[in-house]
C-alpha cells in the first residue's frame, strides 16, 4: 500500500514531518518500508501554453514551437508529434533540473535555438506503468484551461512524500488512507475527521429503476447500488490522476478513476456498470454456475464455478463478485448512465476465486482481508459526491441497500490484570483507556473490566488479547521493561543423540573434511546417475507436488548424490583435490497419508589428494584414507567393532573396492569407491571414494564407556613375522588368525609392510606384522615369545599355506 | 731424575694444551699417564735411589702426576664445550619453514551459527527439540491458529507432498508437538533449529533454509521477559554493545507479535547500505504464544502463557561473517567452506 501524506492531512492535521510519521508509524506496527518524495529533484519546471509550431527549416524530424511560459515567450525546438498550438503542458525553462538528475540548457538544435524542453510524464519522475502508452511515450499534456507559468509540479501534484506501507496481513483496514489517518491520529493525539459525503440529488428516485437481489446471502452481506445519470465520460481531474499514479494505478477515466479513488480513500473496492447494459437494471447476486462463462474487463473468457460469486443481471453474469468485473457492461465514451456497486463479500470466497482465476486485483485483495461493512452506504455517496463534483453526471436519488443479516456489534472484556500479566508491565487506567478511544474503540469501565466495542472496520479484532496487543503498541514496545523469567531454573543440556551428532561433526572436520548443506530435494535422475535399477527402493521418493523445477522434485533418499553434485561442480571450478561430509535426513514415503520416515545418515566424499608440504608427502584420498578417517571416528565414539566385508554387487560402487560395514548382523552402511560409470555421468575426471552411514544405526551400537587397563609392570618383547601370502587373502582374516594363535600373551599385532613383486611369485603378497607379547605377572623370556611366534607362523602357514619368510 | 720429572710434566703439559679433540687428550693421557706411560716408566727407576730421596722423588712425581691431572680436566672441559658448540653450530635449522600439516577440516558456517545460537539457550536452561521436516497440514498450519483460507498462509508459500503434507515452512510446528507431550508439565523451554522449505528461490531467498525457533512457557512470563531474553542473545550472539528495537508485527500464533531490530553490526548503527541507511537490522520475529495456541496444545491459556520467537540461521551467518550473497552458502565451494575453520 502506497499512502500520500497530502491525503492524509485531508483526515487529520499532522504535525509532522513524513519522516517522523514513518517512524512513528513503524514503531507502532505500521510499517514504511520508503518514503518516495514525488517530484523530488525537479526544478524549474512551469505550465507554458504553446502558441505556435512550424517546420523546422533544417531538419525533418523537429519543429520550432513559441511557448508561452506566462513572464515570456520562448522559442523550443521538439521532436515531439503529439502536441498542437493551444496544448498546455510542462516546460522545463533553462537551468531547469529532471527526473534522473538531467540539467536543461540553452542549446542549439540544427542551427535553431532551443531554449527549454517540454516534458513527458518520464522526465518529470512518473513511473511510466501508471500511464497510457500514449502518454508514456509523448509530451505531457495539461487540461486547456491550465494558467501558463505556474509551477507545474503543484499543477501536477508532485510535491507530495508518498509512504510505502508494509502491512501485516490483520491490517487489512489500512488498505486505505483513512484508515492510515485513524493510526496516525490515535498515535499524535489527534483529532481524526470523519468525512461526510454531501452532494445535490436528482428528483427522480432510484426505486423501481435498480433492484438487487442477494441469492448467495452467505457470500454477499451486503449489496449497496446507487445510480448517476447524465453522465460524460472523460479524463479526471489531474490531482485525482496523480493520486491514483502515487498509489500504483493508472488513470483510465473519471468514473473508473473515482471507484478506484474511493477504494484507496475507504478502502471499499467499487465498481461501476453501463447502467444500460444492465438487463431491466436488475443485479441478482448468486453462486456461479456450471459451465457458465463471463468475459473479464482485462478479456480474457473465464468459467465460473458454483464456489464462485458472480454478479449477474438477468441475462447472465456482469461481474465475478469482488474479483473483476465483465467486458460487456464496461463503462465506456457512449455510456450515460452508471450503476455504482458498493459491495461486501465473504473474504474466504473471493480468496478462492482469485486464486482459481489466477487472478489478484486491488479488488479482491482488499475483499480477502474483510472490509468495512458499515462502510459501504459512505463509500458509495464518496463515489457520487465526486462525479457531481466534477460535474461528470447527476445522482439520481437514494440508494438500494441490500443488507440482509445486520452484523452485531463486537464487544469483548478487558482486564486490566490480565494485560499486566501478559505484558509484563502495569499500563495505567487512565491510559488504557485513552488508548483504546484514540482507536475508536468505545470503552465502558465497569470497575473490575472494561467492556470494550470494537469498530467494524477492525476485523482483526476478537479477543481480549487482541486489545492487549492495541494498547501494547500504542502504549510503546520500547517502553516495556526488559526482565529475565524467573521460575523453577531447567538444566540446559542436550539429548545423547544431539551430542553424538556434534561430536561426529566435530570429528570429521578434526579429520581434514569439510561440512556441507545439500538441500534435501533432488532431481529424479540423480537415481539413474547413481546406476540404481529400475526396481531399486530407493526410487520410491516422496514427491513435492508444486517443485518450483525438476531440479528439486523429489525428496532425496541417499544423500551421495548431493556430495557427488559437490565434488563435480568444485572439479570444475578447479578446486580438485577435497574430502566433504554432510549430515541430513533422507526421507522414504510410507504408505497412505501417513508421514514419510525421516532417517538421518552421514556421509562422505573425496576427491584427489592431500595437501602436501615440502616435509611431508601428499597421499591420495582414496579408500584407505576414509577408512582410517571412519576407523578413527568409531574409535572416539566408542562404537562396536565394526566388520567391513566386501561388498561386490553395489551397483553406485566400484566391485572390488567397496565394503558393507557391519556389526554383529547390523548393517550400518557402505564404504567404497564409486563406479566408473556413476562418476562418469556426475561429470568428475577423478576417482571418488565415498561412505554413507544410518546414524540411528551408529548411535545404537556406539558409546562404549571407557574402561582402565593395568598398565604392564614388565618389559613386553616385540617380534616381527613376515610371511608370504596369496593376493586374495583378507588381510583382517590373517590378522584375526594370529590374535587367536598368539593367545592372551600377544598384546598387540599390526601391518606395517606390504609388498607385491618381485622377488614375491606372482599371485603373491609379502605381509610383515610387528607382534607385541607381553605377560602381566612376569618377565616374558625369548624362548616364550620365539614359542609364540612360531605358533602363530604354524597356524597361518596351515589355515592359508603361508610362507614364513626370511 | 728430579730433572726428568720435570721435562715430563712440562712436555706433558705442553702436549695437552696442544690437542685438539677428546681423542688426542686421551692418547696423551695414555702416553704420560698410562700404565706404560712415561711417567710410569721414569717411577721404574726409582729403585736405584737413595732410601732418603726415594720418597722426596715420590712426592715430585705425585706433584707432577696431579698437576697433568688438572690440565686435562680443564682441557678436557675446554674442548667438550667447543664440541658441543661445533654440533649446535652444524644443527642449525630454518625456523621459518612451515610447520608439517596437521590435516583439518571445517563445519559448516551455518552450523557454526546454529551452534553458537544453541550454546546462548543452552546456557539459558534451554533444551532442543526437533521434529519431522515433512509435516501435516495441521501443525504446520492448524494449530498454530492458521486456518485453512487464512491471508497469512501467503506469508509462507508451500511446498505440498502427497496425503495433505507438506514440506514444513517454518520449525514452528514442534512447538506444538513438543507442548502435546509435555502438557500440563511446566516449565517448558525449548529451542528448536532444523531445515525449513518456502517455494522461493532468489538471490535473497533459498527453497531450503534453516531456523531456530525458541519457546518458553509458564505460569508467569510476561511480554518483558520476551525482550529481557533476546535482548541478552542480541548481545552475546553478536557483542555486548549491541542495542535492540522491538517493533509490533504480526503472526497467528503469537499476540503480541514483534519484529526485532538489532543495531547495524557494520555501521553500529550510524547508517549504512547494509542497513540501508537506517542503523537496524531486522533479525528475528518474536510474541507472547497465542492463548489459542497454548489450548490445542494441552495448556490453560489462563493459567499459563509463555513467549516463543524465530530467527534465520542464513540471516544472521551472513551478519556475523559479512555474507553478500546468501546462495554461497548452498554451493558449497570448498574455497569458501575453507574460509571457516
Ligand atoms: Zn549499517
Amino acid at each position: 500500500m502506497r499512502v500520500s501524506y497530502n491525503w492524509l492531512k485531508e483526515f487529520v492535521d499532522l504535525d509532522i514531518s513524513p519522516r517522523e510519521l514513518a517512524d512513528r508509524l513503524t514503531l507502532a506496527g505500521i510499517a514504511v518500508e520508503r518514503i518516495e518524495e514525488t517530484g523530488k529533484g525537479i526544478e524549474k519546471v512551469v505550465t507554458g501554453r504553446i502558441e505556435t509550431i512550424s517546420a523546422h527549416p533544417n531538419a525533418d524530424k523537429l519543429v520550432v514551437a513559441t511557448v508561452n511560459t506566462g513572464a515570456e515567450k520562448l522559442q523550443i525546438i521538439t521532436a515531439a508529434t503529439n502536441v498542437r498550438a493551444g496544448d498546455v503542458v510542462p516546460v522545463a525553462v533553462e537551468g531547469a533540473r529532471l527526473a534522473g538528475g538531467l540539467v536543461i540548457k540553452r542549446a542549439s538544435l540544427r542551427g535553431m535555438e532551443s531554449r527549454g524542453m517540454m516534458c513527458s510524464g518520464r522526465e518529470l519522475g512518473i513511473d511510466p506503468a501508471t500511464m497510457s502508452p500514449e502518454e508514456a511515450h509523448g509530451i505531457m499534456l495539461l487540461p486547456p484551461g491550465t494558467p501558463p507559468g505556474r509551477d507545474a509540479k503543484k499543477v501536477l501534484g508532485l510535491d507530495d512524500a508518498i509512504l510505502e506501507l508494509d502491512l501485516t496481513p490483520n491490517r487489512g483496514d489500512c488498505l486505505s488512507v483513512i484508515g492510515v489517518a485513524r493510526e496516525a491520529a490515535a498515535l499524535l493525539g489527534l483529532p481524526f475527521r470523519q468525512p461526510q459525503a454531501v452532494f445535490p440529488e436528482l428528483e427522480e428516485n432510484i426505486s423501481g429503476k435498480v433492484k438487487v437481489e442477494i441469492e448467495a446471502r452467505d457470500l454477499c452481506r451486503r449489496f449497496v447500488g446507487r445510480l448517476v445519470k447524465n453522465v460524460r465520460v472523460g479524463r479526471s481531474p489531474l490531482w485525482m490522476q496523480q493520486r491514483l499514479r502515487d498509489a500504483g494505478i493508472r488513470p483510465i477515466s473519471n468514473i473508473v478513476d473515482v471507484t478506484n479513488y474511493v477504494m484507496l480513500e475507504l478502502g471499499q473496492p467499487m465498481h461501476a456498470f453501463d447502467y444500460n447494459l444492465v438487463r431491466e437494471g436488475r443485479i441478482i447476486v448468486r453462486r456461479g454456475r456450471e459451465g457458465e462463462k463471463i468475459t473479464s474487463l482485462d478479456g480474457v473468457e473465464r468459467e465460473l464455478t458454483p464456489d464462485m460469486l458472480a454478479i449477474t443481471d438477468p441475462s447472465g453474469p456482469v461481474a465475478i463478485a469482488g474479483v473483476m468485473g465483465g467486458l460487456a457492461t464496461e463503462v465506456s465514451k457512449k455510456t450515460t448512465a452508471v450503476l455504482l456497486e458498493a459491495a461486501y463479500f465473504d473474504p474466504t470466497s473471493i480468496r478462492r476465486t482469485s486464486k482459481a482465476l489466477g487472478l489478484r486485483s486491488e479488488a479482491s485483495l482488499r475483499f480477502e482481508k474483510g472490509i468495512d461493512i458499515d462502510g459501504c452506504a459512505g463509500a458509495s455517496a464518496r463515489a457520487v459526491q465526486l462525479i457531481t463534483g466534477m460535474e461528470a453526471g447527476e445522482a439520481v436519488a437514494g440508494m438500494v441497500d441490500n443488507y440482509p443479516g445486520l452484523v452485531p456489534e463486537k464487544t469483548l472484556s478487558l482486564r486490566s490484570e490480565r494485560a499486566t500479566h501478559i505484558l509484563g508491565v502495569e499500563v495505567p487506567r487512565e491510559e488504557t483507556f485513552n488508548i483504546l478511544t484514540n482507536l475508536r474503540f468505545k470503552v465502558e469501565d465497569t470497575g473490575n473490566e472494561m467492556l470494550v466495542t470494537v469498530p467494524t472496520y477492525r476485523v482483526d479484532v476478537s479477543r481480549e488479547i487482541d486489545l492487549i496487543e492495541e494498547i501494547a503498541r500504542m502504549y510503546g514496545y520500547n517502553r516495556v521493561p526488559v526482565t529475565l523469567p524467573y521460575g523453577l531454573s531447567t538444566a540446559g543440556i542436550k539429548t545423547g543423540k544431539q551430542a553424538f551428532l556434534d561430536r561426529i561433526q566435530e570429528l570429521l572436520a578434526g579429520s581434514g573434511l569439510y561440512e556441507v548443506v545439500t538441500y534435501s530435494f533432488v532431481h529424479p535422475r540423480v537415481f539413474d546417475r547413481m546406476n540404481l535399477p529400475e526396481n531399486s527402493p530407493l526410487r520410491d521418493t516422496v514427491k513435492i507436488q508444486n517443485p518450483l523445477s525438476e531440479e528439486n522434485s523429489v525428496m532425496r533418499t541417499m544423500m551421495l548424490p548431493g556430495l557427488l553434485e559437490v565434488l563435480a561442480k568444485n572439479y570444475s571450478r578447479r578446486v580438485q583435490n577435497g574430502a566433504v561430509f554432510e549430515t541430513g535426513k533422507v526421507f522414504y514415503p510410507r504408505r497412505g497419508d501417513s508421514l514419510p520416515e525421516e532417517r538421518l545418515v552421514l556421509s562422505a566424499a573425496s576427491m584427489g589428494r592431500t595437501a602436501g608440504s615440502w616435509n611431508t608427502p601428499s597421499r591420495e584420498m582414496d579408500y584407505y584414507y576414509l577408512k582410517g578417517v571412519l576407523e578413527n571416528l568409531f574409535r572416539e565414539l566408542g562404537t562396536a567393532p565394526v566388520a567391513y566385508r566386501p561388498e561386490t554387487a553395489n551397483p553406485s560402487f566400484h566391485p572390488g573396492r567397496t565394503a558393507s560395514l557391519e556389526t554383529g548382523n547390523e548393517k550400518l552402511g557402505v564404504l567404497g569407491e564409486l563406479h566408473p560409470d556413476v562418476l562418469e555421468k556426475f561429470d568428475i575426471p577423478e576417482k571418488v571414494t565415498a561412505f554413507e552411514l544410518d546414524l540411528a544405526g551408529l548411535l545404537a551400537v556406539s558409546g562404549r564407556p571407557l574402561q582402565y587397563g593395568a598398565l604392564p609392570k614388565f618389559p613386553g618383547i616385540e617380534r616381527d613375522i613376515a610371511i608370504i601370502v596369496g593376493q586374495d587373502t583378507p588381510a583382517a582374516e590373517i590378522m584375526d588368525t594370529i590374535r587367536s594363535a598368539g593367545g592372551e600373551l600377544l598384546q598387540s599385532v599390526s601391518l606395517f609392510d606390504l609388498y607385491r613383486g618381485e622377488p614375491v611369485p606372482e599371485g603373491n603378497q609379502s605381509m610383515a606384522f610387528s607382534l607385541k607379547f607381553q605377560a602381566l605377572d612376569r618377565t616374558l623370556t625369548d624362548a616364550e615369545a620365539g614359542e609364540r611366534t612360531e605358533v602363530i607362523a604354524r597356524a597361518l602357514a596351515a589355515r592359508f599355506g603361508a610362507e614364513l619368510r626370511g | 731424575m728430579r730433572e726428568k720429572l720435570q721435562e715430563l710434566c712440562h712436555e706433558a703439559l705442553q702436549a695437552l694444551d696442544a690437542a685438539g679433540s677428546l681423542e688426542d687428550l686421551n692418547e696423551t693421557r695414555i702416553k704420560y699417564l698410562g700404565k706404560k706411560g712415561a711417567l710410569t716408566q721414569v717411577l721404574r727407576g726409582m729403585g736405584k735411589l737413595s732410601a732418603e730421596e726415594r720418597p722426596r722423588i715420590g712426592q715430585a712425581a705425585n706433584e707432577i702426576r696431579s698437576a697433568i691431572e688438572e690440565r686435562l680436566a680443564a682441557r678436557t672441559d675446554e674442548l667438550k664445550v667447543a664440541v658441543q658448540e661445533q654440533r649446535l653450530r652444524r644443527e642449525v635449522i630454518d625456523v621459518t619453514l612451515p610447520g608439517t600439516p596437521v590435516q583439518w577440516g571445517g563445519k559448516h558456517p551455518l552450523t557454526r551459527v546454529r551452534e553458537n545460537i544453541q550454546d546462548i539457550f543452552l546456557g539459558l536452561g534451554y533444551v532442543i527439540a526437533e521434529g519431522p521436516e515433512v509435516e501435516t497440514d495441521y501443525y504446520n498450519f492448524e494449530a498454530l491458529n492458521l486456518p485453512q483460507d487464512h491471508p497469512a498462509r501467503d506469508m509462507q508459500d508451500t511446498f505440498f507432498v502427497s496425503g495433505g503434507n507438506l514440506l514444513r515452512t517454518h520449525t514452528s510446528p514442534v512447538q506444538v508437538r513438543f507442548m502435546e507431550k509435555t502438557a500440563p508439565e511446566l516449565p517448558v523451554k525449548i529451542i528448536v533449529p532444523g531445515k525449513v522449505y518456502r517455494r522461493d528461490d532468489d538471490a535473497t531467498h533459498s527453497p531450503m533454509f534453516h531456523q531456530v525457533e525458541g519457546l518458553a512457557i509458564d505460569r508467569r512470563i510476561t511480554f518483558s521477559d520476551l525482550k529481557g531474553t533476546l535482548d541478552l542473545f542480541a548481545r552475546e550472539m553478536f557483542s555486548p554493545d549491541t542495542r535492540t528495537r522491538f517493533r509490533p508485527s504480526y503472526f497467528p500464533f503469537t499476540e503480541p507479535s514483534v519484529e526485532v531490530d538489532i543495531s547495524c553490526v557494520m555501521c553500529r548503527g550510524k547508517g549504512c547500505r547494509v542497513c540501508s541507511h537506517t542503523g537496524w537490522l531486522e533479525i528475528l520475529g518474536a510474541g507472547m504464544v497465542h492463548p489459542r495456541v497454548l489450548e490445542v496444545s494441552g495448556y490453560d491459556s489462563e493459567e499459563v502463557t509463555g513467549f516463543a520467537f524465530g530467527m534465520g540461521v542464513e540471516r544472521i551467518a551472513m551478519l556475523k561473517y559479512g555474507i553478500d550473497d546468501m546462495r554461497l552458502l548452498f554451493e558449497n565451494d570448498l574455497r569458501f567452506l575453507q574460509q571457516f575453520r
